[in-house]
């Protein structure tokens, strides 16, 4: 049944007062049934300026070649690979907030899990093409995959990483595009049989036909519950490939057996944080507090505090090996890191992601909304630097000391970054203009659960024993979106 | 009245959907379909739907995606051109899983969620069937065929006792279509 008494115990995840299931509907598709607001078309515009200097840094890479890059003979990975790498971990908190997170029946991520999505497919789009730029030559792109060719035919390399890498990328966006659209699905008819027209017709092509009976949803929830199933590998092998791009490698400071989990707990850590960075704003400009709560955001952070601690004693064992090796020349890696030219890089990247999640230890700090977000940006930045330090630094002073060189960023280099980002805002403001960011239908179910003015109906009813409510009464303080009168309605009438 | 195709009883709330769904039951009235705005558990075990066998369809893609991943490994890399790098070998099944496997994933999603979309007819452009337009915002739906249960009233004052807000007799079966 839709209606079992949950513990008292637990946070309400939808507060307001008469949040009725048409409630949500308008709620939800108020962005998208309306014409958009000034704040968005000021975001749009500079997204699309950032999406624009993209296309032209990346437009010059390809006509110009990579040398268009600070790349030099030396240090032959550098901003590409380490925004490639920054961006496809962003991506991994989508799926592990829509998947593993429903593998764990964490029905907090209902109302989260849609925007979380299309943040994992437009992050990985952003990774996907640093991908083809770093290549040098665009137009062969398609050589690394395992086609028929008039040379033998002669194969791809398949003890390659490269390759792999290829493959998971390739399948986890597809898998990710497919567990997203199936999701919206029900979402798109309910535009649909509001809309009129034009807007009618392609909301109908979008929906599939969808209709919403009992067979419909019995097979999308065991759809979605397989598909949860399988990307809970899927995204812990393609960051542990990622990983083994650099693993696999004789590089002293990548040749370590602690990459795997390192990477994929550092990205969880960083998509967590993108995630955080963009719900927080849209929940205020889109008037989503009370389906994206302080619950909500104190989840996140939690997970971003524990994450970010794995980080941290990952940074701590790979000193320690280093050093605990008695291998000269990873000894010197690290040494170099710790104190070498890029040291300002490595001491930036331990002061975000080490020392800053450890914040969040307080209740004051993570369940504070400025503080909250400026976090989460300077653990993006830190995750940046995190990938510079490995790539850079463990290229910059190879074996021969003649060889020694350090990498400055040209234009370009700078320019296919900051674009990268704009193109991502671009696509998100995109999604959040014409598709239903909160997943409605699964909201829905919560109504009767896990909902303040369930609970708020079922203590007044005498449902629960005094002390019980009185921890509820204190745990709905740090609410923004619960007035002093809500709580104070948590009587037994 | 003779010419109402589908009885429609809308309900507000998904419990006392569920109420009616008994109700009719109880007086041997056959349920066409329900229409809701969200899942609904425990609604196939009391409409007798059997359980979904798209793990099945899952598990079939999902095992030939492993045999095709790994002939086209076996295939490429031992068999029609295998390769002498460095001494090693050219069967390296280590080297093997991730490929085998990232295919396996693509390959049971790909082939599951297109057999959803074949058993449920879901495809882009596919004219939306919906007897209720506002079976997808907030009204939880029963569909009751009109010509196989010809006792209207019954059902009517059967709905309305589980408390539906709306009863409806439509003419069409669907009212999506223009």
């Amino acid at each position: 049944m839709s209606s079992h008494n949950e513990s008292i115990l637990r946070e309400p995840l939808v507060t307001g007062k008469k949040i009725t299931y048409a409630q949500v509907t308008d709620d939800v598709l108020l962005p998208v049934e309306n014409k958009p607001n000034k704040a968005w078309w000021i975001g749009f515009i500079v997204a699309v300026c950032g999406a624009m200097l993209w296309v032209i840094s990346v437009g010059y890479t390809f006509w110009t070649g990579i040398g268009a890059w600070g790349l030099n003979k030396t240090v032959g990975w550098a901003w590409d690979i380490t925004d490639f790498v920054w961006w496809v971990g962003i991506g991994h908190a989508g799926t592990l907030i829509s998947a593993v997170l429903l593998l764990f029946r964490q029905n907090w991520r209902n109302s989260i899990n849609r925007s979380a999505e299309a943040m994992t497919i437009f992050a990985v789009i952003c990774a996907a093409t640093y991908v083809v730029a770093h290549m040098g030559r665009p137009w062969l792109a398609y050589w690394i995959f395992p086609l028929p060719n008039q040379y033998g035919s002669l194969w791809v390399n398949f003890n390659s990483p490269l390759v792999w890498d290829a493959f998971a990328i390739s399948t986890y966006f597809t898998v990710s595009l497919v567990f997203w659209y199936v999701g919206l699905l029900p979402d798109i008819s309910s535009v649909r049989d509001r809309a009129t027209g034009l807007k009618k017709k392609v909301y109908s092509t979008l929906s599939f036909g969808w209709n919403g009976s009992v067979k419909t949803w019995q097979r999308f929830e065991i759809v979605s519950l397989v598909l949860a199933g399988i990307s809970t590998p899927l995204v812990l092998s393609v960051h542990t490939i990622v990983s083994m791009d650099f693993a696999t490698s004789v590089i002293p400071g990548w040749h370590t057996t602690i990459f795997p989990p390192y990477f994929v707990a550092g990205a969880i850590f960083s998509g967590f944080a993108m995630v955080q960075t963009l719900l927080l704003i849209l929940r205020k400009v889109m008037n989503f507090e009370n389906y994206i709560t302080m619950f909500h955001i104190e989840s996140m952070n939690k997970i971003i505090m524990v994450t970010g601690s794995i980080v941290g004693i990952a940074y701590l064992t790979e000193l320690f090996i280093a050093w605990y090796s008695g291998s000269e020349y990873e000894m010197y890696a690290f040494a170099n890191r710790v104190a070498g030219p890029y040291a300002w890089a490595y001491w930036a990247m331990m002061t975000c992601n080490v020392i800053s999640p450890q914040l969040f230890w307080f209740k004051k700090i993570r369940t504070s909304i400025p503080i909250s977000w400026v976090l989460s940006i300077v653990v993006n930045i830190g995750m940046w630097f995190e990938r510079f330090v490995i790539i850079v630094t463990s290229l910059h002073r190879d074996y021969l000391p003649s060889s020694w060189a350090m990498f400055y960023p040209t234009w370009v280099d700078v320019g296919i970054f900051i674009g990268s980002i704009g193109l991502f805002f671009t696509l998100f403001l995109l999604f959040i203009r014409f598709l239903p960011s909160i997943a409605m239908a699964e909201v829905k179910l919560l109504l009767k659960s896990a909902s303040l003015q369930q609970k708020t109906k079922l203590v007044q009813e005498g449902a629960f024993p005094e002390e019980q409510v009185q921890y509820f009464r204190d745990s709905l303080t740090k609410y923004d979106s619960v007035s002093e009168e809500d709580i104070n309605a948590l009587r037994k009438k | 009245m003779s010419n109402t195709k589908y009885i429609l009883g809308s309900f507000a709330d998904p419990d006392e959907m569920m109420h009616g769904i008994e109700k009719l039951q109880e007086n041997n009235i056959s349920i066409y379909d329900c229409y809701t705005p969200m899942p609904i558990h425990g609604i196939e075990a009391k409409l007798g739907v059997k359980p979904s066998r798209l793990p099945i369809a899952a598990f079939i893609a999902g095992a030939t995606g492993t045999i095709l991943g790994f002939s086209l490994l076996f295939y490429t890399t031992a068999y029609d051109w295998p390769m002498n790098v460095g001494g090693k070998p050219s069967l390296p099944l280590p080297n093997f899983v991730p490929v085998t496997f990232e295919v396996t994933i693509l390959l049971c999603a790909l082939g599951m969620v297109a057999t959803f979309f074949y058993r449920n007819h879901l495809f882009p452009g596919r004219a939306p069937r919906v007897m209720d337009l506002r079976a997808s915002d907030d009204r939880f739906i029963i569909a009751i065929d009109a010509k196989e249960n010809t006792d209207h009233n019954l059902i009517d004052g059967l709905l309305k006792d589980a408390g539906a807000v709306e009863v409806k007799y439509n003419e069409r079966k669907y009212v999506s279509y223009e």
